[in-house]
């Protein structure tokens, strides 16, 4: 099969063990690297790559689980609508789980309301046009990598006019909150950046750190040979002294991106501030459907109210996200809180920090 | 037109009997005169009992059907804890207006499968539901074996020590994506066929003859990474996977990388984890190879006194981490 040989590659040993050989030679200082994106998290810990590397660099997550960053009372909005007669939630099955204040979408679908597990947006658009008389709402989440699908959607949807489909939308976009981190100190060296997003944005949407802050950006893939040549393009700028934004991913990414899924995003949405759980409001970072498509935003079409509850006083995941903390920093981690009873998001989605730990790095 | 089941053939009337007679009693082999319980003789040894529902969705899938399953399935389980498999009971909840040459295929399967792993089907019940209250047919089946003195223990993993030598019969994760495979129409360019087999005389062929046996589990729902992590449990020992020892055949390799599945939390119904002291390998690994459901049989870890309660996986990429539990509903009614 083509496929595995491709992925084979990207995974050799003893490429791998080299590449190990040579970080360790050259990380002279102790060096703190975030990796922003969640899929970068489990990557990280699935193939074990904390284990190749010398005591002195450190690798932290940030705040790219698009569901530990989206804040309790979207998931209580989810749960209110699932709670109307007419109504189906569309929803990327990463969500079902995600605890609101009172409940989850799971338990709402074991107490007899209309959820459906959806792999796209367009499927979402599928339901809406053979189920006439119910309406449809799709939590639109996830950064910029998603966003160009839920764009097409909203627009395929005024193409047919299709009237019962609505997006929920808590899509972000990843600059601000990196920018954010910075801005209140957190200790890092250089950020390991997120190839999916940049696939899209291209890496240029990176280049303020570099020229603004004085920090490294490495854009990189998914793989242990992706993340370890990241780690070790990124020892080489701070060693250098010479910051920059590189591209290790070059089969995927480029400086400029994809134009067209751009082009999709720039229709359909317009920039919004929004709620980053650990965050707080950050101006800009949002996107929500703008006037020419606002009647496909649930929250203008059939607005819910929810009461804003305050997030478990102990939980540490907002501190978790900013990369100020560990998982295993939390008096709640793998005692209160595991995948099957989780207290914050980030032990939700199978990117979060605190799951990621829980499976590969426990007590260890 | 095609003949389907209706609720008549569940109402204990006419039909009802027909139906047990002209299917069930004359392909399990039942004799006359039907009665309502199965007479059997005492053992000479000990009596090991289990049950098992079946719900696979869809019920026909690559390498099997729900039939098939439901007997390899209580096999098996029997088989893994040192017993001798001999009788089974089963029981079907029947969706009306399922098609009765379905039903008959999923009957002949059984019967086939039975006498393949030498058991007898001896009991059973049938009830037939309205439309829409169950998903075509769900089939329950209990089963009878009797374990020799000596070999309680492999059930339970008490003899299990450090040093202990880790085997697997074979590739794992078939059953799961061949299900889902069937169920989502995805087509791959080499078949996945379901491993769903009656193990239990590749069991007897290595515990009639080799004593260094400490544990077997067939790898059901939660796969190897569910066993192993429920070994370490209840030993307190810990556990050493070489993860590039494991096989995964290549179509269920790539199936897991573009939908994010592990093949080692995946279920199978056809391969089993045997636990047995470092002297017996070779022995063991000669024996299980001479059989077609061993054939690919080999050594994947080893217990270890370090890293109790815990499985660590050594990674292919030259990394090590946990190998823990899986958790949350994978794939729903893979069996």
């Amino acid at each position: 099969m083509m496929l595995m040989k491709y992925i084979d590659e990207y995974r050799d040993r003893d490429l791998i063990m080299k590449l190990a050989g040579r970080i360790t030679a050259s990380a002279r200082h102790d060096y703190i690297f975030m990796e922003v994106c969640g899929g970068h998290t489990a990557a990280i810990h699935r193939f074990g790559i904390p284990a190749l590397l010398p005591e002195n660099i450190r690798l932290i997550s940030g705040p790219g689980c698009p569901v530990c960053v989206t804040g309790t009372d979207f998931i209580d909005k989810t749960v209110a609508y699932s709670e109307m007669d007419d109504v189906i939630i569309a929803t990327f099955g990463d969500l079902i789980r995600v605890p609101g204040s009172s409940s989850s979408l799971e338990k709402q679908k074991a107490s007899g309301a209309d959820i459906r597990i959806v792999f796209s947006a367009l499927d979402a658009l599928g339901i809406a046009r053979t189920e006439k008389e119910k309406k449809v709402i799709f939590p639109g989440i996830g950064f910029e990598t998603t966003a160009p699908g839920t764009a097409v959607t909203i627009r395929q949807a005024l193409h047919e006019r299709i009237e019962n489909f609505f997006v929920l939308s808590a899509h972000k976009v990843m600059p601000p909150a990196m920018e954010a981190i910075v801005k209140e100190g957190t200790s890092i060296n250089g950020f390991i950046c997120p190839g999916h997003v940049a696939a899209v944005t291209g890496s240029s949407i990176f280049r303020f750190l570099p020229e603004k802050y004085g920090l490294g950006c490495v854009v990189t893939g998914f793989e242990p040979t992706d993340l370890l040549q990241a780690i070790l393009m990124l020892i080489e700028q701070v060693n250098g002294k010479d910051p920059k934004v590189e591209i290790q991913y070059r089969r995927a990414v480029t400086a400029g991106g994809n134009p067209l899924a751009q082009k999709n995003i720039r229709e359909v949405f317009v920039p919004s501030d929004a709620y980053w759980r650990g965050f707080g409001t950050i101006p800009a970072s949002g996107l929500t459907p703008g006037r020419n498509y606002d009647r496909f935003d649930a929250e203008i079409s059939m607005p819910v109210k929810v009461q804003y509850h305050e997030e478990n006083e102990i939980c540490i995941c907002s501190e978790i996200l900013r990369g100020l903390k560990n998982p295993c920093d939390c008096p709640l981690f793998a005692d209160i809180c595991s995948p099957e009873n989780p207290v914050g998001a980030c032990m939700v989605s199978g990117e979060g920090a605190c799951s990621t730990w829980y499976r590969y790095k426990r007590e260890r | 037109m095609k003949e389907r089941i209706t609720l008549n053939h569940g109402s204990g009337g006419r039909q009802t009997n027909e139906l047990i007679r002209n299917l069930f009693a004359s392909r399990f082999g039942m004799n006359e005169p039907l009665t309502d319980s199965a007479v059997l003789k005492k053992p000479e040894a000990a009596l090991v009992f289990t049950t098992d529902a079946y719900v696979v969705d869809p019920v026909f899938f690559p390498g099997g059907n729900i039939g098939k399953l439901s007997v390899c399935g209580t096999v098996n389980d029997l088989a893994v804890s040192g017993a001798r498999p001999e009788h089974i009971a089963c029981s079907f909840i029947i969706e009306e207006g399922f098609p009765l040459d379905d039903l008959i295929s999923i009957v002949d399967s059984m019967a086939d499968e039975a006498a393949r792993a030498g058991v007898r089907i001896v009991t059973g019940d049938t009830k037939v539901v309205g439309k829409g209250k169950c998903d075509k047919i769900f089939i329950t089946t209990s089963g009878t074996g009797v374990i020799e003195k000596g070999r309680e223990h492999i059930g339970s993993g008490s003899r299990v020590r450090a040093g202990d030598r880790l085997i697997i019969n074979g590739p794992v994760g078939n059953h799961s994506i061949a299900v889902l495979g069937a169920r989502n129409n995805l087509s791959f360019s080499t078949p996945v066929l379901s491993d769903c087999a009656s193990l239990n005389h590749l069991t007897a062929c290595i515990i009639d003859k080799c004593s260094d046996i400490h544990f077997m589990r067939d790898l059901t729902r939660g796969g190897l990474a569910g066993v192993l992590n429920e070994l370490a449990g209840m030993t307190g020992r810990g556990i050493t996977i070489n993860e590039s020892a494991v096989p995964v055949d290549e179509p269920v390799r790539g199936v897991c990388e573009m939908l994010g599945f592990d093949p080692l939390t995946l279920a199978n119904e056809g391969k089993l984890l045997i636990v047995a002291s470092a002297r017996a390998e070779k022995e063991i690994l000669r024996r299980l190879k001479s059989d077609p459901l061993g054939r690919d049989s080999t050594v994947i870890g080893e217990i270890t006194e370090s890293d109790k309660n815990m499985v660590i996986l050594k990674t292919s990429s030259g990394g090590s981490r946990i190998l823990d539990m899986p958790s949350g509903e994978q794939l729903p009614r893979i069996c």
